[in-house]
């Protein structure tokens, strides 16, 4: 038997190859006859396709192809699908234009796919796609939502007047008007939630193979969720039945909702390679990255929180324009409607709720999922105007939270806008996270940067998050367009080695070290027994992926549950070849015992005996040792807790310096407290850049500002500090394992924070609003505008 | 037109024919099959590609292979192999310092050289050395933590844990 291992600060599996150069990113690997592929992308926001003349670009050396629109239309080659339908407040259905791989007579944003040239390398490749004369005849553009809703603005699809997508709303309006009516203090607040480009460092790429003697298509992609690629790509796009079509993602760099969905490029290397009789091959470059991957937030929002005499919040009203960009991404519509308005109760009793968002297409790159997706808006919302409306009522930030709270005895909990809340003590999150913050002594720090000019600010944000996506029947009734259960399969082998199948998929999070401590604990066998196997559907049997920190609350209970089958068979075959009853059997520390003997077997004597059935229950049992466990969820989960922002402005400069950054998070019971620590650290480093550095732009006429790392300001090691992270543990309560997820956290938390750190610091000095990035600029322009206004 | 490069990577002496506008990177990930050299932009900010050249750290994406002529390349897996690691992929490992592992070979050959110019660093200079990497999943903390525990350990101190 070895040690537990679950709870424990296990070192990655997966490291050894990573650290030593070994790991296997789809551009590494290459095949027998591979070309490669270049996107001619429009350099124009918005135009008709007058002309592509490709007679230039066929004749340079080694192009092999050069395709267009047409040539897909011809091949009748589908359009990419949105995955879930949004219904409007009035109940009738979003507006969902055609989206194809390559565009058929107009092109709607800079970056937009034109043409597909096919070479026999990637620099062949690029000169041909130079060499694709594109005449476009230019339309009128538009990139901000509230100017696509107004009348006469540019219209970009003809299947979506007004360029509106959907025009939805929760919560009771009704009540929600009476609480307003009835508030002793109405605090306003109007906010932007920047766009953001995900940036994993690894650029996608996707490898197209068809093999003409079986009739399989392979595709090798840069994927979160390889079946379901499969699925969308396979039944929707190419109709190649799931027999004949094979997605791997091998090793991916990073993928924080970008590499959830399928692009044109999976498509069209596909198409290029059953066309063509040879593997294709594309692999962005980060400017292409930085046009074509679905971007994250871009929200406009106007809340208002209506509190009585004492801080109590009666009523909370949000108007939100979320810009789609100029197509539907798969989860495009959802993220600003069901993982937003069913947020915004946040930690807080607040008893009425009413939200309506309206979707917008524009001239802009498409709009997505990105690490966290519409928690950290709702996130932002709430605690920002709780901020504000401390600061108005005079009460401290703590405890006009602790008086809001939902308190432990009050779960589960019933939010007004959809979601019941299982379990959690918001009030433990907060006192470890003010303590660790050292939130007490915080006057003192702020009195000894003003004696040195500096303005200190803390900042608090109490989040909370919807996880483990998700229930099939609930995320159904909401639009979503497939099951979000999860799969697993434990294959015991011969000789007691494990395989673990998991639909899940890790490009970053650890799984393979996290599912072999579930497996190495439930079967009392060494880790290194445990080969933990994702990112393949020929492979694994199926499974929806990677995203909205569903890894370990679904697939690890998917797992946790055929582990159980296993332990369960085990039982059975040990019962018998112990001549006891089963019910007399128990399996403890990787022994089936005869309870009350010394009587045992040892796991890897029945795995060889389900394989070498000779002394065996053939008759009533079925050889072998296998077991599959589809989960689906009953509830979401709702991982929650405080994080705290310090931070030092310079008031001459406008630099705010973060000084610390301090979690305090609940995520029920944890397989890695290591692990679980390096996701917050991920998502501060990118809940603080989307804060203080962050901002994807476009200028009026449509052209990406920020399409370098030149240009869009990522976070790097001196713009952060050390962070300190504790934890508190409700365990979730409709799971097995008491597990809620951490993948998002840091990032749902971490902007608000920063900014009620930066708005507490600027607040004294006359600022009444700031948008992030709190760059120095905005900061110094922002202080100069509060001296002037008091001056005069 | 294809022109001869001579180089000795990883110890090893290799020739490759390579178009002139051919890039380290690209040499060595295509023409040598040494893809643990990644690729994460093409304006030489993410550090990705960073190997080293005659014993200094080098983004390989912003050199041309014939630049190299005559050069000693080392690439993360010249630098230490899964039965003897160097101490910073060591400390990577202990210290959770990679989540996706993209950016972990650029970082590491950084660090190697930030570590031979300057063996006791603060965590200030640490961090201020790794101005040409980008990670975007650790947040930084375990790969600073991870550079300060092995300078400690190749200074032939107790690593602090």
């Amino acid at each position: 038997m070895s040690e537990p291992v679950v709870g424990q600060r296990i070192e990655r599996t997966e490291d050894l190859r990573f650290i030593t150069g070994h790991g296997r990113y789809t551009d590494d690997v290459r095949r027998q006859g591979m070309l490669f592929a270049a996107i001619v992308r429009s350099t124009t926001p918005h135009a008709r396709l007058a002309k592509i003349e490709t007679t230039a670009a066929r004749a340079v050396p080694g192009v092999v192809a050069v395709l267009t629109g047409a040539d897909l239309a011809a091949d009748k080659i589908g359009g990419l699908p949105c995955g879930w339908a949004v219904v409007n407040e009035d109940g009738s259905p979003m507006r969902e234009p055609p989206h194809m791989a390559l565009v058929q007579d107009r092109v709607r944003y800079v970056g937009d796919h034109v043409a597909l040239v096919v070479a026999e390398s990637r620099n062949a490749a690029r000169d041909g796609a130079e060499r694709v004369e594109v005449s476009y005849q230019e339309l009128p553009v538009v990139v901000d939502p509230k100017a696509a809703l107004a009348p006469g603005a540019p219209l970009l699809h003809e299947q979506a007047p007004g360029n509106l997508c959907t025009n939805w709303a929760i919560g009771d309006k009704a009540a929600t008007e009476q609480a307003f009516k009835q508030a002793a203090h109405v605090v306003k607040l109007d906010l932007i939630n920047n766009r953001l480009v995900a940036n994993a460092i690894e650029p996608r790429s996707c490898i197209g193979e068809y093999d003409a003697s079986t009739g399989e298509y392979t595709l090798t992609t840069a994927s979160q969720n390889p079946h379901v690629i499969r699925l969308l790509v396979g039944a929707f796009v190419m109709g190649i039945p799931e027999h004949k079509f094979r997605v791997v993602a091998h090793d991916v760099g990073g993928g924080f909702g970008s590499k959830i969905y399928p692009y044109a490029e999976d498509v069209l290397v596909l198409w290029a390679a059953r066309k063509l009789g040879r593997p294709v091959k594309w692999t962005a470059d980060r400017s292409e990255a930085f046009l074509s991957d679905a971007q994250g937030r871009d929200h406009q929002t106007h809340a208002e929180l209506a509190l009585d005499a004492n801080g109590k919040f009666l009523g909370l009203r949000v108007q939100t324009l979320a810009n789609m960009g100029a197509y539907l991404s798969t989860f495009g519509p959802a993220v600003p409607t069901y993982l937003h308005g069913t947020l915004l109760a946040g930690c807080y009793t607040t008893p009425a709720i009413y939200c309506n968002v309206k979707c917008v297409f524009t001239n802009t790159t498409p709009v997505d999922a990105y690490r966290g997706a519409g928690r950290p808006e709702a996130t932002y919302v709430i605690e920002r105007i709780v901020d504000e409306a401390a600061r108005a009522l005079k009460i401290d930030p703590a405890e006009i939270r602790r008086r809001n709270f939902i308190r432990p005895e009050q779960f589960p909990y019933q939010t007004p806008v959809a979601l019941q809340y299982d379990t959690g003590n918001y009030q433990a999150t907060l006192d470890a996270g003010l303590k660790l913050a050292e939130y007490a002594g915080f006057a003192a720090r702020r009195a000894e940067s003003a004696k040195r000019g500096k303005l200190r600010g803390i900042g608090l944000a109490h989040y909370i998050e919807a996880c483990g996506v998700a229930p099939s029947a609930i995320a159904g009734a909401l639009g979503a367009r497939a099951g979000l259960y999860e799969v697993a399969t434990v294959r015991v082998n011969p000789t007691g080695s494990v395989t673990v199948l998991t639909g899940s998929h890790s490009h970053g999070q650890g799984h393979e070290t996290t599912f072999a401590q579930l497996t190495a604990d439930a079967l009392g066998i060494p880790m290194a027994s445990v080969e933990v196997v994702h990112g393949d559907t020929a492979r694994i049997p199926f499974g929806m992926g990677t995203y909205g920190s569903r890894s370990l609350a679904v697939g690890g209970t998917a797992l946790a549950n055929a582990l159980t089958k296993i332990v369960n068979k085990g039982r059975k075959i040990a019962a018998h070849l112990l001549e006891a009853s089963e019910a007399d059997i128990q399996f403890k520390d990787g022994r089936f015992l005869v309870a009350g003997t010394d009587r045992a077997k040892a796991f890897g004597e029945i795995a060889l005996s389900a394989y070498v059935p000779h002394h065996y229950p053939i008759e009533t049992l079925e050889p072998g040792l296998e077991e599959t466990a589809y989960y689906d969820p009953k509830n979401f989960t709702f991982p929650a807790g405080l994080h705290v922002a310090e931070v030092e402005i310079d008031p001459e400069t406008g630099v705010v310096e973060l000084l610390a950054m301090t979690a305090a998070d609940d995520f029920g019971k944890i397989v890695n407290p290591m692990i679980v620590d390096g996701q917050v650290h991920g998502g501060f480093a990118q809940g603080v850049g989307q804060a203080l550095l962050e901002n994807c732009v476009y200028d009026s006429s449509g052209q990406l500002l920020t399409g370098s790392f030149l240009d869009y300001c990522m976070p790097r090691a001196a713009d952060l500090p050390s962070f300190k992270v504790t934890t508190e543990c409700t365990p979730c309560t409709h799971n097995v394992l008491g597990v809620k997820g951490c993948g998002e956290a840091g990032a749902i938390g971490a902007p608000a924070a920063v900014m009620n750190a930066v708005m507490n610091a600027l607040a004294p000095e006359g600022v009444k609003q700031l948008d992030m990035p709190a760059t120095p600029h905005r900061v110094w322009s922002a202080l100069k505008a509060a001296r002037a206004a008091r001056a005069a | 037109m294809a022109v001869p490069v001579s180089l000795t990577v990883n110890g090893r002496p290799v020739r490759i024919e390579v178009e002139p506008r051919t890039l380290l990177v690209e040499a060595l990930r295509r023409d040598l099959n040494l893809t643990g050299t990644h690729v994460g932009c093409d304006t030489s900010q993410c550090g990705a590609c960073v190997v080293h050249v005659n014993g200094r750290s080098v983004k390989s994406c912003t050199l041309l292979a014939v630049q190299a002529e005559g050069a000693r390349v080392t690439t993360i897996e010249g630098l230490g192999s899964p039965d003897k690691l160097h101490a910073l992929q060591a400390a990577f490992k202990r210290h959770h310092g990679l989540q996706c592992g993209y950016c972990t070979p650029g970082m590491i050959m950084s660090a190697a050289d930030l570590l031979a110019r300057n063996p006791r660093p603060t965590e200030h200079e640490v961090r201020e050395g790794l101005e040409g990497n980008i990670c975007r999943c650790t947040g930084y903390h375990n790969i600073v933590a991870a550079i300060l525990s092995a300078a400690a350990e190749l200074r032939g101190e107790k690593a602090h844990v």
